[in-house]
């Protein structure tokens, strides 16, 4: 019969109809702006630069917590070059207590960035990871989507915050680094006090003791 | 408003003979159509020359969506290409990002573990069956059905974009595949979302066909319009869901082995008349045998890492030499060309992309039939611009 397939459509199409009224999988509809889905972990806009604070409340040791040390491998990196970093000329401690330069400029042109997060998997620092904020939206053409380093940097409580999983993994790495770099410091200082005990007596034996507390 | 006309002896500076005489009876009009019409998914302008109603000439003209693509390619490191190839075909970035790593490892002799190549079948089959369903939904879209089947469509691709979000971070521009793996692994967790997905795709493939395929209009407007035969689909290079819907079983996951897909058991669906109804069906029956390569995925899928250990991601340097890799991607045959001088970045690359050269055949398939049918020869071709330009 002439029609049917048409008849058999609008019937499927009136089960739908229906359907988007009572199926509870079918009214996934959110209001936006008054509701919000909370974005997924996995999500990306755009990076900003980790800072550790050691009073998470007080947001002023920005500067002195941020684990960029304008190593600038980042801005090589980058497909559409967005990042522009300056270096330091003075050098200030990083996590694990070695003296390191910082950015004393560290720009990021969000109106160029394509989210492609591959600062984030060069860096060998674990200092720039991605945002999931993206309710960017500006009335100004020029200044506001260049964001400097100030306006980039977020606490590692923030991190944890928008990625826990991911943050948790980084943290346990860089404890093991910091770990291992401690246990370092710490068989050169005992070194030392060996060497300076041993030295009168046998100076041969130093090089022996020295690796294998390597 | 007069319409501009335009005098047949105008028409031998167009780049063919002439194949439809006009019947000699009132002017001829050109109709430049495009660069902003909805139907062209895109910026793509088509110019017709109409006799009445009848297309007797079509002329494409691309180039308006061009982005130096190749040549910034040529300029960044290879890592730094990935990302852009999410940008040639963003409905299925997936594809993308798998063919270049592909051409990658091909140039550098690199090994993928058994994962990444398992995730790696999973995320293209997806990356089909939402491509595909989103060309029929357009197509239909095109042949007046505003919105409905459009959303339907959606409202399935939907829930495999989420999927892609949770994975690689972002809904269409994904840059997941690296060359030698994965960047990520995927937990339990999405693996079962995965099969949640897949075991509800089935039922919109039927409601799908249900709501359409018998449909009087549909089969009114589609079968016997736009008929590609296969000597000319062979002749113009046109590979894909284009050329099997004309007949020809060319499916390169099955000629090329790439990947793992000899490990899978599935068919290559053919059509038979060649025309947009044949498309659409080959179109529905591949979401179908993607499905059966999903869940034949999804049992097999092994444990370990999915990334090789010793690929390099920076200071990447191949040797000199050249490498073709190109897979089976939703829309024909994707392929990359690379040629490394042994610097960071290569010193050819080129892009062969499935929707520019199944567009050549357009103007073959329109001529003779009527304006609005141009519209849904058109959009069964299923291109996206960003591919055709490049």
């Amino acid at each position: 019969m002439l029609g049917e397939g048409i008849l058999k459509g609008l019937a499927e199409t009136a089960k739908n109809f229906a359907g988007s009224f009572v199926s509870a999988e079918r009214m996934i509809t959110v209001q936006y702006p008054e509701e919000r889905i909370a974005p997924m972990e996995a999500a990306r806009v755009f990076p900003f630069l980790v800072y550790d604070s050691k009073h998470p409340e007080d947001s002023l040791d920005w500067e002195a917590g941020m684990r960029c040390v304008a190593c600038q491998i980042c801005e090589k990196e980058c497909p559409p070059k967005c990042i522009y970093i300056e270096k330091s000329k003075d050098k200030k401690p990083d996590f694990v207590g070695k003296m390191q330069i910082y950015p004393a400029r560290f720009d990021i042109d969000i109106s160029v960035c394509m989210s492609c997060q591959i600062c984030v998997e060069v860096c060998p620092f674990e200092a720039i990871k991605m945002d999931t904020q993206f309710e960017l939206a500006t009335d100004d053409r020029f200044g506001a989507l260049l964001l400097d380093r100030k306006e980039l940097a977020k606490s590692n409580e923030y991190y944890h915050h928008i990625h826990p999983t991911e943050a948790a993994e980084v943290d346990a790495r860089l404890a093991a680094e910091k770990a291992k770099a401690n246990a370092k410091v710490k068989a050169a200082a005992d070194a030392a006090v060996a060497k300076a005990a041993t030295q009168p007596a046998v100076p041969a034996a130093k090089p022996a003791e020295g690796n294998k507390q390597e | 408003m007069t319409p501009s006309t335009i005098d047949p002896e105008r028409l031998e500076g167009w780049n063919r003979p002439p194949i439809i005489e006009p019947d000699g009876e009132g002017d001829l009009l050109e109709v430049a159509m495009g660069p902003h019409h909805p139907s062209t998914h895109g910026v793509f302008r088509m110019d017709l020359a109409l006799d009445g109603e009848r297309v007797i000439r079509l002329k494409p003209v691309f180039g308006y969506l061009h982005r130096n693509h190749e040549k910034i390619a040529e300029t960044v490191s290879y890592l730094a290409t990935m990302p852009y190839t999410d940008r040639l075909d963003y409905i299925c970035s997936l594809t993308n990002n798998w063919a270049y790593a592909l051409a990658v490892e091909k140039l550098v002799g690199q090994e993928v573990p058994e994962r990444a190549e398992y995730l790696r079948v999973i995320l293209g089959e997806l990356t089909r069956a939402q491509n595909h369903a989103s060309s029929i939904g357009f197509l239909l879209q095109e042949m007046g059905a505003s919105g409905t089947p459009l959303m339907y469509a959606f409202r399935e691709r939907e829930k495999i974009l989420d999927l892609f979000e949770s994975l690689t971070g972002s809904r269409m521009m994904c840059n997941y595949m690296r060359f030698g793996g994965c960047r990520v692994d995927a937990s339990p967790v999405w693996l079962d979302a995965v099969r949640k997905v897949v075991a509800g795709l089935p039922a919109f493939v039927d409601e799908f066909e249900r709501f359409l395929s018998g449909s009087e209009i549909v089969m009114a407007r589609c079968q016997g319009v736009g008929i590609l035969k296969p000597e000319l689909a062979i002749n113009a290079g046109v590979t894909g869901p284009m050329l099997r819907a004309s007949g020809v079983n060319y499916d390169i996951r099955k000629v090329d082995h790439y990947g793992i897909y000899d490990r899978f058991k599935f068919r290559v669906p053919l059509g038979d008349h060649g025309d947009i109804y044949d498309r659409y069906m080959v179109r529905i029956l591949e979401i179908r045998e993607s499905i059966g390569i999903l869940e034949q995925a999804l049992k097999g899928i092994p444990g370990g890492p999915v990334m090789d250990p010793k690929a390099k991601i920076r200071n990447f340097r191949p040797k000199p030499g050249e490498a073709y890799g190109r897979i089976e991607a939703p829309k024909g045959e994707l392929g990359f060309y690379l040629i490394s001088d042994g610097g960071p970045n290569p010193y050819r690359y080129r892009v062969r992309p499935p929707s520019l050269i199944n567009l050549t055949v357009l103007e073959d398939m329109c001529l003779g039939s009527n304006v609005a049918d141009v519209v849904l020869i058109f959009g069964s071709v299923d291109i996206v611009l960003g591919e055709v330009d490049r």
